[in-house]
C-alpha cells in the first residue's frame, strides 16, 4: 500500500510555556521548541504499521519552511521511506483551504492507495483531511481509531464518537482518513533511524512545480484570517488552585464538601 | 571554527531527551526511593540504541561519533543521573575496552549483546586497597596450562551485579615488568564461572537506581583466550578507558547541571515572595546567570575535548579538565538550584534534592577531582 502522511512542524506544547504575542496576531513565537504535531506522529506510526502488515512505502510531507525538513526527517528516522518538502514563498499565510489545494496538488504527482492526516494541528481548526479529500473527490473518515485492511479495496476502520463511544466503518480505498492520537503507540525514534536519515536528500517542491497559481494559495487565496488572538480574562466562577500537591488536594477537597460535591 | 552539530546530533539531542522525560522521568523519583535497577528501563534504553553508540555496525553498534554519544549521556543526566551511570558506564567501560582492545573473537562473541542493550558489562579496576593509587592492587592471575586463575577482589564496580550482567573485564597482577613494577593484564570473567561472584552493595546515597558491586574471585579459571587483547596491556589498556571515561563523567556533570537549572528557573518563574516571583530578585536572578553562563563554559570545553578525540588528536588534558569542571559545575548549580526552591528543594518530590545528592559521584568516579587536578598539574608542567 502507497500511503501519503501530511505531517506539520509545531510548538512543542510540552517544552514550551505558550503566551500571545504583543500584537494580537499570533503567539509568542521567539525561543519556542517545535516538534511534529502529535496527531501526525500517530499517523506516521499507523502508516508504518499498515506497510509492515501488507507492504508498501510512506511518505511524509509538509508544507512549510527550510525549518519543517527536520520533522520530516524524524518521521524518516521513525520509518517513513520518504519524505517531501512543500516550500515557497507563496505558501505562506495559507488557511486550511491553501493547504489543502497544496497537499492535493502533490497528493496527484503519485499514485497513493491511502492518504492519513492528524485529526488536527497546532490551530485547532481540522480543517484540512476533510477539504483534501473533499478537493480530490475521496471517501474520508475523521478523527479515526483503528484501522484493519481487508483487502485492497477496502479498509475497515473505527472512529470515536460522543461520549467515548465507538463506531466501525467500511471505506473504499482510496481515502482520506484523519487519525486519533491513541490510535497506537507511535515508536521512539532510535540512534540507527537517526544515522540512516541524517544526509538523505529531501525533494523539495515549489508553487511552480505543482502547477499551483500563487494567487490560489498563501495569503492571496486566504478566505479565513486571523484577526485576533488573546487569553480569555478569568471569570467569576473560576478559581486556580495554588501550593503542593498536598495543598492542593486538600483545597479541592475542601471546596468539594462545601460545594455538596463530597459528602 | 564551527559550533554548530550536525543534524544527527541535534536530532540525537531532541530524541533522547523525549525519550528520557517520557520514560526515565515518571520512574525516576521512585527507583532513586527504592534502590532498585530496573532491567525493564535498561532494555528500553537499548532499544533506542544508547549502547554501543561508538561501536561500529560490524557488531551491531550504532557507528555514531563519539560526540553523539555524549551528547545522549548529557540528555539522559538531564534526567536522571543513575541511568546515565548506567549509560555511561555500560558504554565507556562495559563496551569500550572490549571494542577498543578485545580480540575478533572477543568483540564476536560479547558485543553485539551488549550493543542490543540486552547484556550488560563491568569494569573492574577498583580495590579496597587501590582506589586512586592502582599500583595498591593485589588482584592476581597465575597462568597454569593454557588457563589463568584469578584471586582477589573489587570494589564500587558498576552494572556487574545485575540480572542481565553477561561478565567483567577484570585487571590482575600477571608478573613483574623488566622495571620491577608489577606487570598488569585484564581478562574477561563470565558471570557465572566458578569462584566468581559479583555482590551488589546497597546505601549508596546517589546513583541509587544504578548498580554497584563488590566482585570476589576465589581461584577463578579462564582460558589464555579470555585475556583482553595481550598480556601485558592491562595498564596501557586503563589509562585510555578512563580517558575516554572522564568525557562521559562530564557528560554526566553537565547533563545534570543542565537539568537542576532548568527546574530552578521554571521554579524561579512561578513562586511568587513578597508579591513577585523570586526570579525577578537579584539575588535569585544572578544565581540563575551564573548557572546559565557556567553551564555554555562546561558545553564548550567538554565538547571541544569530544573534537579533539574525533580527530584523534590529543585530548587527555582537556578531558580531564572537562571532567573536572563539568562535576564540579554541577555541583555548584545543584546546590543554587535547591536554595532557589527554599523549603521544597529539600523535599524528595521536587527533584532537585536527587540530583544534589547524584552530583557527589562526580567528584569521586573515575578518578577524583584531586587526580584532575593532579593530572592537568602535569600536562602543565609542574
Ligand atoms: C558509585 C560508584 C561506582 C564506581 N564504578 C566503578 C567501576 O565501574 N569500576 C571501577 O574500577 N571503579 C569504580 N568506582 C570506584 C572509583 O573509581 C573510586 O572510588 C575512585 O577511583 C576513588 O578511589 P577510592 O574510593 O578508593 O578513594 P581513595 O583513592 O582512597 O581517595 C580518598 C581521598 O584521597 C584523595 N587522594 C588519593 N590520592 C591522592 C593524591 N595522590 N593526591 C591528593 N589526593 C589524593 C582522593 O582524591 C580522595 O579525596 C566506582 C565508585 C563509586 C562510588
Ligand atoms: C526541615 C524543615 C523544617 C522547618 N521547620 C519550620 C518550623 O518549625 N516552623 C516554621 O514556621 N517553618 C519551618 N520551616 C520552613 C522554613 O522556615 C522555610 O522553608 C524558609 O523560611 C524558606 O521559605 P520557603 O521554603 O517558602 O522558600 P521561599 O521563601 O519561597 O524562598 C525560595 C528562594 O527565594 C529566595 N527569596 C525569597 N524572597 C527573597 C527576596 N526578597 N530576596 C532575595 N531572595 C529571596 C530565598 O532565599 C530562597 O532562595 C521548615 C522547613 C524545613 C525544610
Amino acid at each position: 500500500m502507497e500511503i501519503l502522511v501530511c505531517v506539520k512542524r509545531v510548538p512543542d506544547t510540552s517544552e514550551n510555556e505558550i503566551s500571545v504575542a504583543g500584537d494580537g496576531k499570533d503567539i509568542q513565537r521567539d525561543d519556542l521548541v517545535y516538534s511534529v504535531n502529535e496527531w501526525d506522529n500517530y499517523a506516521v506510526e499507523e502508516a508504518i504499521q499498515i506497510v509492515d502488515r501488507a507492504g508498501g512505502n510512506v511518505t511524509v510531507v509538509t508544507v512549510g519552511g527550510d525549518d519543517s525538513e527536520e520533522i520530516l526527517r524524524r518521521e524518516m528516522a521513525m520509518g517513513a521511506n520518504n519524505g517531501i518538502l512543500l516550500k515557497d514563498d507563496a505558501f505562506e499565510g495559507s488557511d486550511g483551504k491553501g493547504i489543502a489545494t497544496i497537499l492535493k496538488a502533490v497528493a496527484q504527482k503519485s499514485k497513493y492507495d491511502l492518504i492519513l492526516t492528524g485529526a488536527q494541528a497546532d490551530a485547532g481548526a481540522a480543517q484540512v483531511g476533510g477539504m483534501l479529500a473533499a478537493m480530490m473527490d475521496l471517501p474520508y473518515a475523521s478523527l479515526v481509531n483503528k484501522i484493519e485492511i481487508i483487502d485492497d479495496k477496502k479498509l475497515k476502520i473505527g472512529r470515536e464518537i460522543e461520549g467515548g463511544n465507538q463506531e466501525m466503518n467500511e471505506i473504499n480505498l482510496p481515502c482520506v482518513l484523519s487519525i486519533q492520537t491513541g490510535i497506537n503507540e507511535p515508536r521512539y525514534v532510535g540512534i540507527r533511524g537517526i544515522r540512516k536519515v541524517a544526509s538523505v536528500e529531501i525533494p523539495t517542491y515549489g508553487a511552480g512545480d505543482l502547477g499551483l497559481a500563487a494567487s490560489a494559495v498563501g495569503v492571496a487565496g486566504a478566505k479565513v484570517k486571523k484577526i485576533d488572538y488573546f487569553v480569555p480574562v478569568l471569570g467569576d466562577g473560576a478559581e486556580m488552585l495554588e501550593g503542593s500537591n498536598e495543598e492542593i488536594i486538600a483545597k479541592l477537597i475542601e471546596l468539594l464538601k462545601a460545594k455538596g460535591g463530597l459528602k | 571554527m564551527d559550533f554548530d552539530l550536525t543534524n544527527e546530533q541535534e536530532m540525537i539531542r531532541r530524541e533522547v531527551r523525549k525519550f528520557a522525560e517520557k520514560e526515565i522521568a515518571p520512574l525516576a523519583l521512585e527507583l532513586d526511593e527504592k534502590e532498585e535497577f530496573s532491567p525493564e528501563l535498561t532494555r528500553k534504553m537499548g532499544e533506542i540504541g544508547l549502547f554501543g553508540m561508538f561501536v561500529s555496525e560490524q557488531y551491531e553498534g550504532q557507528g555514531m561519533d563519539y560526540l553523539s554519544y555524549i551528547i545522549a549521556v548529557e540528555e539522559i543526566a538531564r534526567v536522571d543521573g543513575s541511568q546515565a551511570a548506567t549509560i555511561a558506564a555500560g558504554n565507556s567501560l562495559g563496551i569500550g575496552p572490549l571494542y577498543y582492545f578485545g580480540t575478533e573473537a572477543q568483540k564476536k562473541r560479547y558485543l553485539p549483546k551488549l550493543c542490543r542493550g540486552e547484556a550488560l558489562w563491568g569494569f573492574g579496576l577498583t580495590e579496597p586497597t587501590a582506589g586512586s593509587d592502582a599500583g595498591g592492587s593485589k588482584t592476581t592471575a597465575v597462568k597454569d596450562g593454557n588457563d589463568w586463575v584469578i584471586n582477589g577482589s573489587k570494589i564500587f564496580i558498576t552494572n556487574a551485579a545485575t540480572e542481565m550482567t553477561l561478565g567483567v573485564t577484570v585487571q590482575a597482577i600477571t608478573g613483574k615488568r623488566p622495571n620491577g613494577k608489577p606487570e598488569y593484564t585484564c581478562f574477561i570473567v563470565e558471570s557465572g564461572t566458578p569462584g566468581f561472584k559479583a555482590v551488589p552493595m546497597h546505601q549508596k546515597m546517589m546513583w541509587r537506581s544504578s548498580n554497584t558491586a563488590e566482585l570476589y574471585f576465589d581461584d577463578v579459571r579462564v582460558p589464555q583466550e579470555n585475556v583482553l587483547g595481550n598480556q601485558g596491556d592491562g595498564f596501557h589498556q586503563m589509562l585510555k578507558t578512563l580517558d575516554g571515561g572522564r568525557l562521559s563523567i562530564g557528560a554526566m556533570g553537565l547533563g545534570g547541571a543542565q537539568g537542576a537549572y532548568e527546574l530552578a528557573l521554571k521554579y524561579a518563574k512561578k513562586r511568587e515572595q513578597f508579591g513577585q516571583p523570586i526570579s525577578k530578585f537579584q539575588a535569585i536572578a544572578f544565581k540563575l546567570a551564573d548557572c546559565a553562563m557556567e553551564i555554555e563554559c562546561g558545553r564548550n570545553l567538554l565538547y571541544k575535548a569530544c573534537w579533539l578525540r574525533n580527530e584523534k588528536r590529543p585530548f587527555e588534558k582537556e578531558a580531564a579538565m572537562a571532567k573536572l569542571y563539568c562535576s564540579e559545575l554541577m555541583g555548584r548549580v545543584a546546590n543554587h538550584a535547591v536554595q532557589i526552591h527554599g523549603g521544597y528543594g529539600l523535599m524528595k518530590e521536587y527533584n532537585v534534592e536527587r540530583f544534589y545528592r547524584d552530583q557527589k559521584l562526580l567528584d569521586i568516579g573515575e578518578g577524583t577531582s584531586e587526580v584532575q587536578r593532579l593530572v592537568i598539574s602535569r600536562y602543565i608542567g609542574c
